[in-house]
Parts: structure tokens; sequence; C-alpha cells
């Protein structure tokens, strides 16, 4: 799930101020390229490689990072997932969990390699409960992931493969990743 | 279900999306309620509503408890009072609760701070039927276009023409198919002999009641049965059932004169012979499995809403 939604959603939200963009456009689009060469290179190629973007901030990076990894094979077919955690999440009942999007992966998980991907790296709770709930679609070999951003204050062991920018922040700051860019900023109460 | 309103059950609808998919994976089971415990009280029969609601609950990975008063200390002479407070004490987070009577739900719901549902009182509601028979009526539509039910909202609802038939006075489940579909833009027509309509139709928003099926069926997009309620001295408002049949029930040449798009519903169970005959109940356009599928997911949705969304510590 998205970080911005998440701390958006009623009663705790309130609305996100852009204070610095970090990233451009186009430097969201080299470090997606940059990410799809260190996934071949770490894999040897992209045999039995599925990517999955997690819900919702990750799905358009997913995507797009299965199109560059297809363009940089000849056209290769790169199977794209997406994966709604929600159920699985460990804050039911403390704060609003509603699913947000459709979880469509493709085909049995048995023995690939899945590279999950989302934009922010916070607490690490979302991928915990990535990871579970990836464990309910079959035993993949190996499962790697990849972030946009990597803006630390981990609460679990869980440390990424992949990442666009590392950006140091404040626990009470908002990281925005699209295709766009990223920007750095506030979450004001209404 | 009127309290729900049309955003209620659009958003009962589209997270019930989420559980349909959940339903078609390898293992059809998440963690979203672990630890959470279901108890369902039912003092009526009920196959269907009983094991569905026990499956969903099972699928959230809450545990189930079940009992019924045959068999438990309301036989003994128990008060239903005193035995929804002592199975609350062993810390029940949500009771499932199906009565004869109207308004003991609402009644357990004030004795316990734990969640309650209505799975069916009396001739009053049965508000899960009513949201499942929309997820099915919204799936179908969707597919008619071409279209993922996920990807559409309760649009296709506005000037559906839904036709109800059979015994409307004794059925809480027309009572709140009525409200639900009214709410979101359906034209409902009820069917019934004048014995089983209601008394009055103050407070049903219906465009019509008449005793004339075969004038309607021409004009229905989706057909919907009911079972003559005989347990609730259904059979002694008809001359007999072979007359019921003859006036109401969907023969294979009554289905014949619905429009080729019309679905079929029913609740469940099915008398076959009476309201619905045996070929038209095994037509592909008859959607009461679907009906059944759809309302795990729905009562899946339903408990997550009530044990797994919204509950919200005040400091948040």
């Amino acid at each position: 799930m998205a970080e911005r939604e998440r701390k958006l959603t009623p009663p705790r939200g309130g609305a996100f101020v852009p204070r610095v963009q970090v990233l451009s456009a186009a430097d969201v689009h080299r470090a997606l390229t940059r990410i799809a060469h260190e996934i071949v290179e770490r894999n040897r190629g992209l045999e039995d490689v599925v990517v999955i973007g997690l819900q919702t901030g990750g799905v358009p990076l997913a995507y797009r990072i299965g199109q560059i990894l297809g363009e940089m094979h000849g056209g290769a077919h790169v199977p794209v997932g997406t994966l709604d955690v929600a159920f699985y999440r460990d804050d039911i009942g403390i704060r609003p969990v509603l699913p947000q999007a459709a979880t469509e992966i493709p085909g049995d998980l048995a023995g690939s390699v899945v590279v999950l991907v989302d934009d922010v790296l916070f607490t690490g709770r979302t991928i915990r409960a990535a990871l579970n709930a990836l464990s309910d679609f079959g035993r993949a070999r190996s499962v790697q992931l990849a972030v946009m951003v990597d803006r630390g204050h981990r609460e679990l062991p869980i440390r990424p493969d992949y990442v666009g920018k590392n950006l140091p922040t404040r626990f009470d700051e908002q990281v925005d990743v699209s295709l766009e860019g990223v920007v750095l900023g506030d979450v004001v109460p209404r | 279900m009127q309290d729900l309103g049309a955003d209620g059950i659009a958003a009962v609808l589209r997270l019930s999306d989420r559980f349909v998919e959940v339903a078609q994976r390898a293992i059809p089971k998440v963690p979203a309620l672990r630890g959470r415990t279901v108890a369902t009280l039912f003092s009526e029969t009920s196959t269907r509503t009983r094991l569905s609601f026990e499956t969903a609950a099972r699928r959230l990975s809450a545990d189930v408890v079940s009992f019924s008063p045959t068999g438990s200390s309301i036989a003994k002479g128990e008060s239903l009072r005193d035995t929804v407070e002592t199975v609350a004490a062993m810390g029940v987070d949500c009771f499932v609760v199906r009565h004869a009577c109207a308004g003991v739900p609402a009644q357990v719901a004030g004795w316990t701070g734990a969640s309650v549902v209505n799975a069916g009182d009396g001739w009053h509601e049965h508000p899960t039927q009513a949201l499942l028979d929309c997820a099915t009526i919204r799936q179908v539509l969707a597919e008619r276009d071409g279209r993922r039910a996920e990807d559409t909202g309760t649009e296709a609802f506005a000037g559906l023409r839904v036709t109800i038939v059979g015994d409307v006075a004794h059925s809480r489940v027309a009572r709140s198919d009525v409200h639900a579909l009214a709410a979101l833009g359906a034209s409902v027509t009820l069917v019934a002999p004048g014995s089983l309509l209601p008394p009055s139709l103050a407070g049903w928003p219906v465009a019509a009641a008449t005793s004339d099926l075969d004038a309607v069926l021409p004009d229905t997009d989706v057909c919907y049965l009911l079972r003559l309620q005989t347990e609730r001295g259904a059979g002694a408002f008809v001359p007999s059932l072979r007359e019921y049949t003859a006036g109401f029930g969907l023969t294979a040449r009554r289905a014949d004169r619905l429009p080729e798009h019309a679905v079929i519903l029913h609740p469940g169970p099915m008398v076959r012979g009476v309201e619905i005959a045996a070929e038209v109940a095994d037509l592909p356009r008859t959607a009461v499995l679907r009906q059944v599928a759809n309302g795990v997911a729905v009562r899946m949705a339903v408990l997550f809403l009530l044990l797994g969304a919204e509950e919200v510590p005040a400091d948040a």
C-alpha cells in the first residue's frame, strides 16, 4: 500500500504538503532502468523472473520495470503482477485497513524468482505482509525486493535488494513517489 | 438494509470483489482475522447461510463457535439474553444471529459489545442475502457487457427491471432485496397472489405489485423467485401448491417468455416443481449457485468490515 495513502486514510489523515523535489521524472526513469539492469545481472538473465508490484504505489513502478526488462531482452515478455497485502497486515484492528486494489498474480509462483516492487520502504511491515501473502501463491525459489526510496526507520529485519534512492527522513515526514518524481513533504492535519 | 444506503452497498460490493479473488487462489484463506472468534447463533434451521458464514469466517482465519437451541442451554430453559451474555463472556468478537422473531439481532446487539450480524430475523430482514444478490446481479450485468465486475460500480442497477415472484408477505429476503435494489436505483415489481402480497405497500419502495406473472415476464431483466414459506403458514394462503405453481411457478414455458438476457435468481432452498420447474433450475441463466459462491465473499466482506477495518482506537 502506498505510504502516502496510508497516512491520508481517515481519521489519522491530513493533507500532503510537498517541500522538496528529490528526484525528477527523468531521475525516476534512470533509477528504474538501473534497477532493471541489476535484476538481470543478479539473476543472470530473466529466467523465471516475475515482477510483482505492491498495491498501490508499487504497481506503476513494477509495470515500468517489466517494460524496461522486456525492451532489454528484445521484447521478451516478463510477467508482471499486482499484490494487495491488506488482509495480511499486522495492524488490522489498530488502524483502518481496507484493500486498495486488485491482486493479480500471473500463474503459480512455485519455482519462480519474485521481484517485489514498492514505492517506499519504511518500517518494513508491508513487506512482511507481502512475504506472507506470497507464500499462499506457491513456493517461490527466491524473493527479491526493489524499492524506489528507502527512507529508513525499519521496525523489522528487512533489507532491499535494489534501491532507487536512499533518502534519510524524519519519522513524521512523508515521501510521495510516482513515475513523475519523488517529493519529500509533510502531512498537515486537516 | 435501509441504513446502509446505496454508498454502503457499493462499498461492500467493492470489498467483496477482493474476496472473490481470494476464493480463486490455490490457498483461499487469508490471515486477516486471526485470533478473532465468530459465534453463530441460529435458532432456525439453515444450511447455506450458516455454512456460508462459517466458511467466510474460516477463510479469514477467524475461529468459529456455533450453537443452536436444541442441544444447548436454551433447551434447559436459559433465556436468550443469558445465553448470549455467557457466550460473550468467553470472548466472542462477533455474533451471527438468526431467529424466528423480528428484531432479535438488534436486541442481541444491545446486550453485548460484540458485533452482531443479522442472518435473518423472522419476516423482517436478511441483509447479507440482499447484498449477495446485488453482488450476483452486478457480476452478471458486468459480464454481459464483457467487463469484469470489479471494474464496474453500481450504475448498471439504474432502471434495471427486477421482478420478485412468490411469497413476498412472509419473505425477509424480499424485504431486504427490495430496499437494497431500490436504493441502487432498480425498479422492482412484486408478483404474488393477493393473499401473499404485503397487506399494504407503504414503506415498500416498489414500482408495482401485481398478480399477473405472465404480463410482467417480457419486461423483466432479473427474475427473482421466492420459496413458499410453508413453515410460516404460507400454505394456508394458497388453495394448493398445484394451483400456486399454475399461476406463479416459473415453468419452462414461462421462462421462454423472459427476454434472452434475463437472469433467474433464487435465495434457496429451491423447491423444484413448486416455484421453479426442475428444468428451469438447471438453465445456464439460472445463477443460483453463483449466488451461493458470492455469499461467502460478501459475508467475508461484512465480517472484515465489522472486525477488521473499522475498529480504530480513539487516539490513532
